[in-house]
């Protein structure tokens, strides 16, 4: 060994990452969870100056996909620059035509990829690895890791491999499991990189550049004399590869003593059973593959590194000829195939070892192929001892499944749930919090403090919310003496924490309690009142588990020291001080040395409240004395309401209590498809305040109702003599209409869905004039409000929606209209909803959504719960999820084929007319408008059409039933981010935009990739920091309306609903009415700005009074004498840039890192605005047509 | 003429000085006031409220967002090495010092003995020449008295005094009902000077939207009279330095505070107005004006129509106020 080992805790996607900058010069890249992180830290030392090991600074640049990365990584390489990047999922799938080529010229290359889920019926952001096996053709050589050390030393051999063979070199790991898991790892010395990777390969590299000072030709085309042989001839780069990765991995175990094989054989050396398997699962494997053996049975587990090129000699050589009876484990699924990719392998690998005489005649296993883990399902030392045990059978199954119950079509092994093999001298730690209550940062620091100032290995896993707001987050901690190989949740914890006392009501938290277990719980009700205060179900648990109790209030504890709603440090105090992994004393030092290590640089009052909070923690926690039998009468309710529809009941339900790993596969929709409308059946409660409607105060302009980003603040006028059977506090007013006369108002709240954002306090005008403090709405505690609220809203719900023939485009009168997208998982103030929540009210009965994926897919569709919804009509928004980069071409198709069924239920009206009658014919040949007056009058005419038909006895009158609402005009939406709509679908777009097809687009721009994390785009503007953009944008923001409206023939907006909400509601209404391609640009403020979300509509004001974000309207069609096609909505430049810029940390983080760099980009990104502005004002007055036709 | 100052101990070659402002954030600038003949930089002051502000918006709504979702973990780079205000600060004192040869005097604002008058000390180690204490503080509750408030701005005085071996001089706030014997009492606490005054943000009302508006009004060379009277009381009785701060925009204004018994003039509206360029105007007028006027030194100028010298002090005291309204009603 070189030198003293170095550890440090660190996750799967900064081990490789670390390895990856040292040995590149430069990077393309492009954000996709769960790679992102690794292209992240990449970009951030680079910024801070780091070298990579020839002491050079790697250069990277982001491109607007990861085909653009692809194409760049190629130019890279041919070039002549060690070159590398980070991937997953459909982005390796857009990476494929690229890496044939890369392959094909044997460039040098690794790309790391954090193997993930590709979408099928559903896009799933979690691990398994399909991905991966989609590339198994390509020609790379395919380099497995299976836990963080793994992803260190395995992205060291690939790097140091595909130097010397010239290979590609596909290096890859677990999304999440690995990539995410954060683990004490040796660190590899920079001696032993340069150790591995040899000068004169690096030197033979540059030597193959392309260059004009000695040039060749790539890329030629060839025909059929020539292109066989060529392809042939790389042969012997791949014969020699497995040899090469071979010689790395002993010099890399005699530089580390970490020994490492091409397929790695644990387990008896007469094993009978012998499980294949390749990443994190073979840990899990391997530790449950022990405890048998342990137990007197013969198993073992052949790990597969190198799965690309196979190696049919090593493989045989690993293999025990004892074999016999083999279980292939694949993370992924071929609907189809004979069987997934690894078991095809290995079956034919059996049967050429055997032919080739690698193998003894007598070793004729049994091979059996079964798949595992897809999207991150568990995967247990139970599973595999139900795989193992299923190998004992005469026959085992085979293309069997483990870790689900498929009741449709019987693949599913049982396993025994409870059964659990981990070692009593490891700490396993679960806990409970809330994102916003820093659990997950203080539980990092815990491992950090455990993993580095003690001998003790640690682990970390999180589990995290598909909802952004009220984020629920569940930590898997565990500690021990030994390298720790659990590659699974935590399922029987010693210490579990519950830092957020209402969880009690909404999850099973005790069921991950071993027995004799302790429990640490946050609650205001004290040593004496806590044990009352469990619902009965935690009792139980408690008394039959023999768990011990603990309790602070720390919420208290957190008030009185300044920390607001941060309980972090004072919980983790609690736990290193119950815990005992450390002596009292020397943790509570350690904890003060990490928060003054995360929070120096916040200033030193931060780091003197944490401190108040560690030392005034202890005093408050107590020991609580469990009684000998449950005794509280209160129940944990049901995750849904009693009333719920079924599906909810059954499904939704259990998902909601996170139970959904015991639905069986019968439970689900065989495409994917799922019910609308179900968010409603769960009452969240996570606002602690919630906005009180003051109706003498209000002035009815429904501002509130519009800015409401979970439609939980809404507006109705109705009878007065409905009051009648109103709840005692529901309340109203006169409804101030001329035209609507004695009619009552009420502006209701949704008390249990509110997230407690305060916009709509934000942007209420009403003051009280001798207080104005005192708004319309004001903020107040919900939970006294609670009930009564309920009542009102289900009332209020329950009152009659008004005609849809009113509509107009005003905002008041729109903001009755009932939303049909509600209670979504969008960040608390998101400044994307209020958009779509408007798309909903005015077009919602006849809307189709493509939606691009991020954000909006997310809080859009992503399980249990789904925020769109239907009328009493049963009509809603058909929304749906193609990909990110297709969405454009999506909702184009969508448009093409609803023009065609429209065009066919003409033609077939048409040809009955005698039978329909030629009036009503005619009328619904005339009546496909999206005037809300005439499509109600249309659907009339489609139900009387229909009543018509029934008596028809012709086949051209059933296909006419099947296409008679395609009469009634539909509304096509194409809804995304900037970073779609900039970025990786911008040439879609570009496309959509030149076809002249009647579809709409709506750009939420939030200036970042805001789903993965705010990397930038092209939207991002000049001078803000962003990932990927630490050290500033340098580029202006691409101005994509100017763009668009160069095109002549699409509606062009720009809207920002904070500044100007009518001229909003405006833009939608004609964007819909233009018979043509329409773009809306929408201002969404989001938290990737880093401020108060609060603050947002303020923000987008001074984002338009700066002029930074003009508003405009521009109609082609605008062209009639007078007229202006391009209309100016907002005035010329009022307050400078540097206004508005001020409130939001991406602009501070420069001033703070770089202020000079910050202040000549600010100077510019300033004269860029004053300038733009310009070119609006000039581009109106040309377009502008003269008063009275010019004489010739 | 020979304008050399004695200011906080330090030997400046003239008494003007550009006032805590923006102009120091940009080095090109500090270089344009010393060519045209600044004595010594004075920095903007580092805000014990936007240190603390910053840091809770900071937990508030970045932190608060981070590791909750799966996809993000955090929302913005990872800002290990992008300090807040102070270290940014601390650098810039450096920045300065390798920058021009004059002494910089660096500032802090705030009124609480806290962890952030640590920061004097670091200031120091930094570079500063002197520290500027800026106690920028309105009383709003009924419960604290005048002499709670004079405690309070003691109490810090002492802390930075006793943490720095740099001298320090105090800003103050022109409302306290007994100055000369705070001034003394800031002297004794270890206040070499001290600086009269800052100026409040002025909020107006905004009675349209029901509003207050927090607004930055550049100062008014009106707004020098009440230094002048100040500078006439205090000079008259007090050992320490006086720096006149607030409405000087012209040679004259000069002239008139260091008559009042300013030991130094500080500048920033006319300077952010016109540019570093017109402090040499300024500087050139007063040499010229002292030559013109035959003065013999700057010494023999400064104080000249204090309250201990000028030929009618009451001038200075409340007859002055009745004196104007009565001219007025006289009218």
């Amino acid at each position: 060994m070189i030198s003293p080992i170095r550890r440090a805790t660190v996750d799967g996607n900064e081990a490789a990452a670390a390895v990856a900058y040292a040995l590149t010069e430069t990077l393309a890249i492009y954000p996709i969870t769960p790679s992102s992180p690794m292209a992240e830290s990449c970009d951030e030392w680079a910024a801070k100056g780091r070298k990579n090991l020839w002491g050079t600074i790697p250069r990277m640049v982001e491109m607007q996909s990861e085909a653009g990365a692809a194409g760049a990584l190629h130019g890279m390489l041919q070039a002549g620059a060690l070159s590398t990047s980070f991937t997953a999922s459909q982005g390796l799938l857009l990476m494929i035509p690229n890496l044939y080529k890369i392959a094909g010229e044997l460039h040098p290359f690794v790309l790391h990829v954090t193997a993930r889920t590709l979408a099928t019926h559903a896009l799933s952001i979690f691990g398994d690895h399909s991905d991966v096996m989609a590339c198994r053709q390509i020609g790379m050589a395919m380099l497995a890791s299976a836990t963080p050390q793994e992803a260190q030393d395995m992205a060291a051999v690939a790097h140091a491999a595909t130097l010397r063979t010239r290979v590609p070199f596909m290096h890859f790991f677990d999304g999440f499991r690995t990539s995410h898991e954060v683990a004490k790892i040796d660190l590899l010395p920079e001696g032993a990189l340069r150790a591995l990777v040899d000068e004169a390969d690096v030197e033979a590299f540059r030597r193959r550049a392309l260059t004009p000072d000695a040039p060749v030709l790539r890329g030629t085309a060839q025909n059929p004399d020539a292109f066989f042989q060529a392809r042939e001839a790389c042969n012997p780069f791949y014969a020699v590869l497995p040899g090469v990765v071979e010689d790395l991995f002993a010099k890399l175990e005699e530089l580390t003593g970490r020994p490492y094989r091409l397929f790695e054989y644990e387990g008896a050396p007469d094993a009978e059973r012998v499980v294949v398997i390749i990443g994190s699962g073979a840990e899990t494997s391997a530790e449950c593959s022990a405890w048998l053996n342990a137990h007197g049975e013969k198993t073992g587990v052949l790990k597969v590194r190198l799965f690309r090129p196979w190696s049919v000699a090593h493989f045989a050589a690993a293999l025990p000829d004892t074999v016999k009876a083999i279980a292939v484990l694949d993370r992924t699924k071929e609907p189809g195939a004979v069987g997934e990719p690894l078991y095809q392998d290995v079956v034919t690998s059996l049967a050429e070892a055997r032919t080739a005489g690698l193998l003894p005649r007598s070793c004729d296993p049994v091979v059996v192929g079964g798949r595992y883990g897809l999207s991150s399902k568990e995967f247990t030392p139970s599973m595999v001892r139900a795989v193992f045990d299923e190998l004992k059978a005469e026959a085992p199954r085979n293309h069997f499944t483990i870790g689900i119950v498929d009741d449709v079509s019987g693949t599913s092994l049982a396993w025994d749930r409870e059964w659990d093999i981990e070692s009593d001298d490891v700490t396993r730690a679960v806990f409970y919090g809330l994102g916003s209550d820093g659990t997950v940062g203080a539980n990092k620091n815990t491992i950090k403090i455990i993993g580095e100032e003690t001998d003790n290995f640690a682990q970390g896993y999180f589990v995290y919310d598909s909802k952004k707001a009220g984020a629920v987050t569940i930590s898997h901690l565990r500690f021990g003496p030994r390298p720790i190989r659990s590659t699974y949740l935590v399922s029987r914890a010693n210490f579990v924490g519950v830092h957020q006392w209402e969880f009690f009501d909404r999850l099973d938290v005790l069921d991950v309690a071993a027995p004799g277990a302790v429990v640490l719980v946050n609650s205001v009700h004290g040593p004496e009142a806590v044990w009352a205060a469990l619902p009965r179900e935690a009792q139980e648990t408690i008394v039959t588990r023999k768990l011990r109790l603990y309790t602070i209030d720390a919420y208290r504890v957190a008030r009185e020291t300044g920390m607001g709603g941060r309980v972090n440090t004072i919980m983790q105090t609690c736990f290193f001080a119950i815990s005992g992994v450390l002596p009292r004393d020397e943790a509570i030092a350690q904890i003060k040395k990490a928060i003054e290590k995360t929070y120096a640089r916040k200033g030193p009052e931060v780091v003197q409240k944490n401190f108040a909070a560690v030392d005034a923690t202890l005093a408050s926690l107590h020991e609580v004395v469990v009684p000998a039998a449950a005794d509280s009468d209160r129940h944990r309710p049901p995750p849904v309401p009693e009333d719920a529809p079924d599906f909810v009941q059954r499904v939704t339900g259990m998902m909601l209590a996170g139970r959904g790993d015991l639905l069986p596969v019968s439970a689900f929709p065989v495409d994917g498809s799922w019910p609308t409308g179900t968010t409603k059946w769960e009452k969240r409660n996570i606002a602690q305040e919630i906005p009180v409607w003051d109706a003498d105060l209000c002035i009815q302009c429904n501002k509130c109702v519009l800015v409401c980003p979970h439609a939980a603040v809404r507006a109705k006028y109705y009878e007065p003599s409905v009051l009648d059977l109103a709840p005692p506090t529901f309340k109203h007013a006169a409804f101030r209409s001329t035209a609507m006369e004695g009619m009552k108002f009420t502006i209701q709240i949704a008390a249990e869905d509110c997230t407690g954002c305060t916009l709509c306090v934000q942007v209420c005008p009403a003051k009280d004039k001798a207080n104005p403090r005192h708004k319309a709405l004001d903020m107040a505690p919900q939970l006294p409000l609670r009930e009564a609220e309920r009542a009102n809203y289900e009332f209020f719900l329950g009152l009659a929606e008004p005609d849809r023939k009113l509509m107009k485009a005003e905002v008041k009168a729109v903001q009755f209209y009932e939303p049909l997208i509600e209670y979504s998982g969008a960040c608390a103030g998101c400044g994307e909803t209020p958009y779509i929540k408007l798309l909903t009210q005015m077009f919602g009965d006849r809307l189709f959504m493509a939606n691009a994926t991020g954000c909006s897919s997310i809080y859009g569709g992503n399980l249990p719960s789904t925020p769109y919804t239907t009328n009493r009509e049963g009509r809603g928004p058909a929304w749906s999820n193609s990909l990110f980069e297709d969405n454009a071409e999506y909702g184009l198709g969508i448009r093409v084929a609803l023009d065609k069924h429209h065009e066919q239920a003409q033609e077939l009206l048409k040809l009955l007319a005698a039978q329909a009658g030629d009036q009503l014919v005619a009328d619904l040949l005339g009546g496909y408008s999206s005037d809300e007056a005439t499509i109600a009058a249309q659907r009339e005419r489609v139900l009387v059409l229909r009543e018509k038909l029934r008596g028809v006895d012709d086949l051209a009158a059933r296909r006419l039933e099947l296409l008679a609402d395609y009469l009634v005009k539909k509304s096509v939406w194409i809804v995304g981010g900037d970073g779609w709509a900039y970025d990786i679908g911008f040439g879609g777009l570009d496309h959509v935009l030149w076809s002249g097809r009647d579809v709409n687009i709506l750009v939420m721009d939030t200036e970042v990739y805001s789903n993965t994390g705010g990397q930038s785009s092209k939207a991002t503007p000049m001078g803000a920091s962003a990932k990927f953009a630490v050290s500033g944008k340098e580029q202006p923001k691409k101005d994509l309306a100017l763009y668009a409206m160069m095109n002549g023939t699409a509606y062009v907006s720009r809207v920002a609903f904070g500044a100007k909400d009518g001229q909003t509601v405006q833009a939608f209404f004609e964007a819909e009415q233009f018979p043509g391609p329409s773009l809306v640009l929408a201002y969404s403020h989001c938290i990737a700005h880093g401020y108060g979300m609060e603050h947002g509509l303020e923000q987008q004001k001074l984002a338009v009074e700066s002029g930074y974000w003009p508003l405009f309207r521009y109609n082609p069609h605008r062209t009639a004498p007078g007229e202006e096609p391009l209309k100016l909505d907002s005035a010329a430049p009022k307050i400078p840039l540097s206004k508005y810029l001020a409130n939001e940390l991406r602009y501070r983080i420069l001033e703070r890192s770089n202020p000079e760099h910050a202040r000549a980009l600010q100077a510019a990104a300033q004269k860029q605005v004053t300038s733009h502005f310009e070119i609006y004002q000039r581009l109106r007055d040309s377009m502008k047509v003269p008063a009275e036709p010019a004489s010739n | 003429m020979d304008l050399t100052t004695e200011y906080l101990g330090l030997r400046l070659k003239n008494p003007l000085l550009p006032g805590a402002s923006p102009l120091v954030d940009n080095l090109d600038s500090v270089r344009r006031l010393e060519d045209a003949g600044a004595a010594a930089i004075v920095m903007h002051s580092l805000f014990e409220e936007q240190i603390a502000l910053e840091a809770r918006a900071e937990l508030n709504h970045v932190d608060a967002h981070e590791f909750s979702f799966a996809e993000a973990t955090t929302y913005l780079p990872a800002a290990d090495d992008f300090a807040l205000g102070p270290d940014r600060y601390l650098e810039q004192i450096g920045k300065i010092k390798r920058t021009v040869g004059i002494p910089v005097i660096a500032s802090l604002n705030g009124v609480t003995p806290g962890g952030w008058t640590s920061y004097a000390k670091l200031m120091e180690d930094a570079g500063a020449d002197a520290l500027e204490v800026n106690v920028y503080y309105l009383p709003t509750d009924p419960l604290q008295s005048s002499a709670d408030v004079e405690t309070q701005v003691l109490d810090v005085t002492k802390l930075v005094t006793d943490a720095v071996g740099i001298p320090v001089a105090v800003k103050l706030s022109p409302f306290f009902s007994a100055l000369p014997h705070f001034a003394r009492q800031l002297h004794d606490a270890g206040a070499r000077g001290l600086v009269l005054f800052n100026r409040f943000y002025q909020p107006d009302l905004d009675p349209e939207a029901l509003d207050v508006k927090p607004s930055l009004q550049l100062s008014d060379p009106y707004e020098l009279r009440l230094r002048l009277r100040w500078l006439a009381i205090l000079s008259a009785t007090m050992s320490g330095d006086l720096s006149a701060s607030g409405g000087v925009h012209s040679g004259l204004d000069a002239i008139k505070a260091l008559m009042a018994g300013a030991t130094t003039v500080q500048m920033v509206s006319v300077l952010l107005q016109q540019g570093p360029g017109h402090f040499a105007e300024v500087l050139k007028f007063v040499d010229r004006w002292l030559d013109e006027h035959e003065y013999e030194s700057l010494a023999q100028l400064r104080g000249s129509l204090n309250l201990r010298t000028c030929p009618d002090p009451s001038a200075f005291e409340r007859a002055n106020y009745l004196k104007i309204l009565q001219s007025w009603s006289g009218r």
